[in-house]
This record gives structure tokens, sequence and C-alpha cells, in this order.
């Protein structure tokens, strides 16, 4: 058993997490949660007892847990209950899940990204539901006059079995309750897990297949309002003027006017990424009506100056930002990429002599790769309920980062943190856009304004066009080898609108002795943000394609040359920056070899391998391809992943599955252009998804058995598989792919798609 | 404004709204089916299907002067309980990431058992393509399909 201390060991890990993860920290005071003051009530019924704020037990035995962060699809609202109903010990049957709403003051690191729920929520979770266990034990000890270390508990059953004393949880919650917390647990051996790596379905399936109101979209209150937006036509525009009797007088329309996001001396943190800060809202009776009147809107709008601002960073810092003034068009977007890519970068890692190879080199291969703009596209458009008035706000929307929208609410409204409630719902899809949350801000200046509860709704074209996209992005990936195909060195130059994509210290760095990585951006008035697994999405499938290409220039299998360089990282590392384990990148390789029978290909199968890290997880992948009736088909996808104890296996590799599907999609059709800085795409007629047919026939996704802590899910099996596909399709077609999306290049080939 | 009497999941109801008003959002504001959602409002993603006497049918893009007298069958009456066997197999296989295109995709699903009992790989997703699963889980959504056809 693992003693961990409930105080100190929670902060120190959270610091430590917080900065790995590359996120922000929340504060956090769980203790004090602990002891809820009567305006902290989450109004339950009285015959609940709660032990901590994750976890009530009732009477009966019941226990509710709380699920302290937003939903937006990786199933957190069952695996974080898993987690606590582990250390709790009690049964998962009598396990009632509910969505905690955004408290600060209870909860730490309410954030739904980076694929960092489970990693940073480990011990916090394991450390409450112990607690909880140990009050329970204590309170037992203390009624039946036995020392709390002969106490056994299963199942959410107390027993004493010298005495032959038992008691359900629910008889031992009133006076658990009003115990001491202990300052010190004990978490339960990792082969005593009941709950944890047995798959439980998600809590909210019924709810899901049954249409249930689940989502913010779904909310109304007596005497709502309904909202529709008109934002700028273009990045690099912004409102000049609306006619507001163009709209006044059509049907059940009450107001038009315009809202500015933030204040003037407000300075915004980095999630407040907002494409256009000042919007015209329409007002009515219904959804329908406002939409058709937002048709109707006559408004001017004008070109944008060059803004500045500035932009609190992480860890108390603050940056200057500037927003270039014009109308960007993809085709010059192009041409500066390609000026960029011609010229020296900033060097961000440089290990040995890698000029001097390439001088000697007695062959030096170089490719290009480049992916364009990607809008996120979740299932539900950004939408929010709010109810401001007066002092006193209740926001209810889709978040993946309450925490960050909430300075930004009080600014905007004039009204203190402490009156503003925020409400966590789950989201119809987040992928990173709604750690983005100014959609709230949106809502709430709406319900201010008419002092009257309102539900503010996109269309899917608002959605499309707003900005907050995946950026464009490049890489020059060059190798030097000599007269016997030995690498000798390697380079890439990475860069991007607005940001780079480039992992300086992570494969292959380490693994080569001579290695230079430079970097380099172009400012845009696109606004952009995190889009599932950031950066990593686009360098994985540059330099994997790099590798494969490499490996047969090598006359090496793509596996063993990929072993052949983590073997050099194990054994004798270059450098000492280099962020990854080779031995765990070592073995999903190993593993994905095995799963995916590597060494017995079928004739006609075209098989492609990749391997990536990120999110403090290993993923390797192989794609099968096959070419029926003139068309690519992905067949098979294998992912062998590592990424520590898995909580929920079925649901994990669900997560999985969608995350390949995700990657396929984007790799064949994911595309954004802009025209006058209009996109050119505003909703699924032109922009393309992946569907049913285009989806994998099969996938299997394989779990390295593991006692490590969780690392994340969400995200890793997301980069890789642009790779694994390209690779594969370069075997199908003879061709390599370097420019994302795939499908018009396939079909120049004369393939459909 | 014009008053309509809908037989929705075997009920009438009555609405006063503007003919052309979809009834997507008649179902969703006007009588509180919020089970039906709206993703694309041009019939392309598939999230606010339900049944117009008995064929799957986009609601975003049908006026509701267009369904009085129809059968319109909502995921909220595809069944009493939640336990349509189409329901009961996306259950079995824990389908759902967010959860936002599934009513959808079971509306869908239903609907073509409806026709043919026994589809082929090739016929689920023929008639599942115009679904659009933004979190990817059409594997499982296929394997539903068919073990929902083994059921029903």
């Amino acid at each position: 058993m693992t003693k961990v201390n409930t105080k100190l060991d929670r902060r120190s890990f959270l610091r430590v997490s917080a900065l790995a993860s590359g996120g922000m920290m929340l504060s956090f005071s769980w203790l004090a949660g602990c002891k809820p003051t009567p305006e902290e009530e989450l109004g339950l019924p009285k015959e609940w007892f709660e032990l901590n704020s994750y976890i009530k037990i009732g009477e009966n035995g019941a226990v509710t847990l709380y699920s302290p962060n937003p939903e937006f699809g990786s199933n957190v609202k069952t695996s974080m209950p898993m987690i606590l109903a582990e250390e709790l010990d009690t049964d998962w049957k009598n396990v009632w899940v509910e969505q905690a709403d955004f408290y600060p003051e209870r909860f730490d690191r309410q954030f739904t990204g980076g694929s960092q729920g489970i990693r940073q929520g480990w011990t916090p979770l394991r450390t409450a539901g112990a607690t909880a266990r140990a009050m329970l034990v204590a309170a037992a000890a203390q009624s039946w006059n036995v020392p709390a270390n002969e106490i056994t508990t299963s199942a959410g059953i107390l027993e004493h079995k010298a005495s032959g004393k038992k008691a359900h949880y629910g008889e031992m919650a009133s006076l658990a309750a009003t115990l001491e917390i202990p300052e010190e647990v004990e978490l339960k051996d990792i082969s005593d897990f009941k709950i944890i790596g047995h798959s439980k379905r998600n809590v909210d399936g019924q709810k899901i297949v049954s249409g249930k109101p689940l989502f913010a979209i779904d909310h109304k209150v007596e005497g709502m309002k309904y909202a529709a937006i008109v934002h700028p036509p273009a990045f690099g525009m912004r409102l000049k003027s609306f006619d507001k009797n163009s709209v006044m007088g059509m049907p059940g329309i009450q107001d038009v006017f315009s809202i500015n996001v933030f204040k003037d001396d407000y300075v915004q943190n980095f999630f407040d990424t907002t494409t256009f800060p000042e919007i015209v809202a329409i007002v009515g009776n219904s959804t329908w009506e406002v939409m058709q009147a937002k048709k109707n809107l006559v408004a001017e709008w004008e070109k944008a100056p060059e803004t500045k601002f500035k932009m609190a960073g992480f860890g108390g810092n603050s940056m200057d930002v500037t927003v270039p003034s014009g109308l960007e068009n993809t085709s010059s977007h192009k041409s500066r990429m390609a000026e960029f890519i011609k010229n020296p970068g900033t060097v961000v890692r440089k290990d040995g002599d890698p000029e001097g190879m390439f001088k000697k080199a007695a062959k030096v291969i170089e490719r290009t790769y480049s992916a364009p703009f990607l809008a996120h596209n979740t299932m539900e458009p950004m939408n929010c309920f709010a109810d401001v008035k007066g002092n006193k706000a209740v926001i209810y929307g889709p978040t993946q980062a309450p925490e960050f929208i909430m300075g930004t609410l009080s600014s905007s409204l004039g009204i203190p943190r402490e009156n503003i409630q925020i409400n966590l719902a789950r989201m119809g899809g987040g992928f990173g856009r709604r750690a983005y949350s100014h959609h709230m801000v949106e809502a709430a200046l709406i319900s201010q304004k008419i002092q009257a509860p309102v539900k503010m709704v996109y269309t899917r074209e608002d959605d499309l066009s707003a900005g907050v996209y995946r950026p464009t992005y490049s890489a020059t990936y060059r190798a030097a080898l000599d007269e016997n195909n030995n690498l000798l060195a390697l380079h890439v130059k990475a860069g991007g609108i607005p940001e780079s994509p480039l992992h300086a210290n992570r494969f292959p760095a380490g693994a080569l002795d001579h290695y230079l990585a430079e970097s380099w951006d172009i400012p845009s008035n696109i606004t952009i943000g995190a889009f599932r697994a950031p950066r990593s999405n686009f360098i994985a499938g540059a330099e994997q394609s790099f590798l494969d290409e490499l490996a047969e220039e090598m006359e090496k299998d793509p596996i063993d040359f990929r072993l052949e360089l983590l073997k050099r990282a194990e054994t004798d590392p270059v450098g000492t920056n280099n962020d990854y384990d080779p031995k765990r990148y070592a073995g999903v390789l190993q593993l994905v070899k095995e799963k995916s029978n590597w060494n017995q290909a079928q004739s006609n199968v075209h098989r492609g391998v990749s391997a990536y890290f990120c999110h403090n997880s290993y993923v390797a992948e192989v794609v099968d391809t096959v070419i029926k009736d003139n068309k690519p088909v992905v067949e098979s996808v294998y992912a062998a992943v590592d990424c520590g104890i898995v909580i929920n296996p079925d649901s994990a590799a669900n997560m999985g599955e969608g995350a390949i599907v995700d990657g396929i999609g984007n790799a064949f059709f994911g595309e954004l252009a802009f025209n006058n800085g209009a996109p050119t795409k505003t909703n699924f007629d032109t922009y393309r998804m992946i569907r049913q047919k285009e989806a994998p026939k099969k996938i299997e996704v394989h779990f390295v058995e593991s006692t490590e802590n969780p690392t994340g899910l969400g995200e890793p099996l997301f980069p890789p598989v642009f790779a694994a596909l390209a690779n594969s399709l370069y075997k199908a077609t003879g061709k390599r792919y370097y420019e994302q999306p795939f499908a018009p290049q396939l079909e120049m080939g004369n393939l459909r798609m | 404004m014009a008053q309509f009497n809908l037989n929705i999941n075997g009920k009438t109801q009555q609405v006063d709204v503007d003919p052309s008003t979809p009834l997507l959002w008649v179902l969703r504001d006007h009588l509180d089916l919020v089970g039906t959602k709206f993703g694309c409002g041009i019939a392309q993603c598939g999230a606010c299907t339900i049944h117009l006497n008995g064929t799957a049918v986009r609601s975003c893009q049908l006026p509701v002067s267009a369904t009085e007298g129809a059968q319109i069958t909502t995921i909220e009456g595809l069944s009493e309980n939640g336990d349509h066997p189409v329901q009961q197999a996306w259950m079995e296989h824990d389908v759902p990431q967010c959860g936002y295109c599934q009513a959808g995709q079971i509306m869908t699903a239903a609907a073509l058992l409806q026709q043919n009992p026994n589809p082929s790989d090739e016929e689920i997703e023929n008639a599942m393509n115009g679904n659009i699963c933004r979190c990817g889980t059409y594997l499982r959504i296929k394997a539903a399909v068919k073990t929902a056809a083994q059921k029903l």
C-alpha cells in the first residue's frame, strides 16, 4: 500500500504535473471544500452525507460521486468516478454519478484538455476516495469500539471479523461526516483493483440513446428568449454599422444590438481567443425566428486596423499581441510559407555538427510536408444559456475551461466572480475548440442587456467561420547519408501560420549524433487554438512519413529502422532534454508489430506504420489499405498504446478508434481555405467530413499492460495515423503524399474518393 | 403564424408557428422535444433525423406545414422506456462518445432495420452514410446495427 498525505502530496503533485502538461493550473483548496458553507450547499436531499467534495453517501448505502471535469466525449464522467469508487471500495452498481458544477474552491483543475484529466486527476481522485473510506472505517471503529486497523471494507460493506460486526457505508455515513479528515491515508495496491481496469458503460448512455436533455443547447427555462449572432464576414473585418430597422418588425423579433466581448481595460488570457470582439445580437421568441432575422440584417463592415493588446500568459507573465490588418488568402499564405521554407529559421536544437555532415554527405534527401487550416466542427455548434439579472449571473454552457472564462465574464459583465455561477453542460464535442469560451460571454452580455434568460445558438455557418482553427503548417526534413547509406545527420525546419508545429526535443532527437531543428512562424489575423494534439497533429505525420522514406532509401524495414534509432536513444542518448522514454516508445512498436502480424503481410494489402509520443503516452499504428473498384479503402488499423494503467478499457478503445477515424478523415479530406479573409467553406456540403463509408472496416486498439500511472489518451492516437495512412497509400499507389488533404491528389491519380 | 395539428409519438399536438418553420425547431423550441438535434441546418449531417410515416427524414429541412397528417416519431417516441432493440444495441456496444449525433444515428438505423431487417455491411454503410459522427464512432455504430438486426 502507498501512503499519501491528503494535503501536501496533492499540492506538490499538481504543481509538477501542470508544468509537464504545458497547460495552466487552477487554484486548489480541496480541504476547505470539505466543509461546505451554507452558500456552497449543492441542494441535495438531507439523507445524503457529504464526506468530501466528490463523495456523498446516503443512509441506504447509495453513493453519489461528482465528476469534476467537463465532459466532451472522452468519458471522464464515467472514468473519473471509477477511480473514486475504487479507493472508496464501493460497489459500482450502487454508484450514481453527477456532473459537478464549476466550483474552484472545491475541485482542482476543472479543465478538459491536453489529455490531462485522468493523468492529473489520478492521485487527487484516489486520495479523495481513500479519505472517505478511512473516515467510514474510523466511524465504524468508534461505533463498535474496535481498532480501525481491524476493520476491512469490500463493495461498500464495513466488517470487523473478530466481533462479527458488519455495516454498509450508509449506516456509518452520518457519523463519518462529522469526523476529522485524516492527515494521511493508504491507497490500494494496484493488484487489488476491482473497478479500475474493468470496463464500465457510459453513465449517461441511457440518457443519450433515449434523447434526454443533456446539452446546453437543450436547456430551457420559463420566459427564456432566443438569440442569434451576426459576425463580420471575413477575418480582418469589423462591424461599422447596422440597421436595426432591417429586422425589427419581423415575426418574433424583440431586439437587435451590438455587444463587445471585452471591456477596454481587460487583460485577455491565453484562452480568450476571440476573432470578432464586436458582433450583432438578435433576440426573439424562437430559434427559427432569430435565424430568419439574421438573413435580413443589413450591416456594414469595414477593414479592421492592426490591433495590439496585452495577454496574460503562463506563470504570471504577460505578452504583447499584435493582430495584423488585411484580408488574407490561401494562395498568398502558400507563397509566404514557400519563402520561409527557403530561409534560415530560429535554431531550437542543435546536436553535433549537422552542417558539416551535410557537406560531406554522399546523398541528401529533402522532403517538404504541409497541411491546411482545419475547423474543429463540433457537432453541437457553439451555444450558451445565460441568465443575468442585476448583480447575479447563471451561465450554463459547453466549455472545456470554465476557470479561463470566469475572469472574462466577471470583467465584461461588471459582476464579481462570486456572483457568477458557471454550470457545466455535457458538450457535443470539444476537440480543443471549447477551451475558448467567448460564446459564454456573448450569451451573458445578451442576457444582461435584456435582463432575461436567453439561449444563444450559432448556426453551423457562424461556427465554421468564427475562427480558432488548427493552424496551417509546413515541415522540411533533410537527411544526410554516407556512401554506405548510413544516416549521418537529420535536419528539420518547420513553421506555420501563425505558429510552428515543432517539438524539437522529441524523437528522433536524442537518437542522432548530428541533429538540427529550426522553427519559423508567420503572423496572421486568422485566429487559431488547440485542436486535438496541437502541433503533434501535423509534425507526427511529417516526421513519420519522412522516416518511412528514409528507411526505404536505407533498405531497412520501417519498424526495425525506428527500433534501431530508439535503441541508440536508450543506450547512448544524445543530449539531455529528450522528452520521451525510448524503451516505452520501442514497446509500442514491438506490440503493433506482433498484433498486426507485420511480418506476414498479405498480397494486395498495403501497409504503413507510424509511431509517436505525445501527451505523455506512446502509440504505434499500422494502417492496411486495399484498392477496391479503383478506390483506396482502409481495411484495418492496428494500434498499440502505452498510456500506463487503463481505467476503463472498452471506453478507452472507443476513444482510440475515434481518434483514428478522425485522423483518417482529416488526412483525406480536412481543409479550410481563405479568400479575401473569408473561409471558402462554411457548412458540411463543402467542408468534407469523414463518413461511415470511409471509416476503416476494422480497428484494433491494444494497450500495453502497465502499472505506471495513467497518462493521456484522448489525443495520442490521433497524430500518428496521418503518416501510417500516407505510408500505406504509398505502398498502394507508388506515390508519396506530402500535402494534406490527400483525397484531391488521389483523385488526380484517377482514384475515386 | 398558423395552427398545425401534429401527430407526434402517437399524440396530437397543436402548435401556432410560421408555416415555413422547420419541424426541427417546432420540436425543440415549441414542444420541448430536444432529443432531435441541430447540426447543420442543410440536411447534411443527420443529427436532426426523425421518422415521417416510418421513413428517416431530416427535420431541419422539413417545413412544419408539410407534416400535418403524417405520423411523426422522434427519438423520445422510438420506444416507451428507451429500450428499442436499436437503443439496447447502442448501450451494449457503448457507442456514444460526446453523444450529440447519436439520436439521429439511432433513428436512421431504426428506419433501416424496419425496411431491411437483415442488411449487409454495404447496405448499413449506405444507409448510415448521411449521419456524421464527429467523434468517429462509426465502427461501433455498424456493430450495433448488426446486433439490433439479430434481436429484431
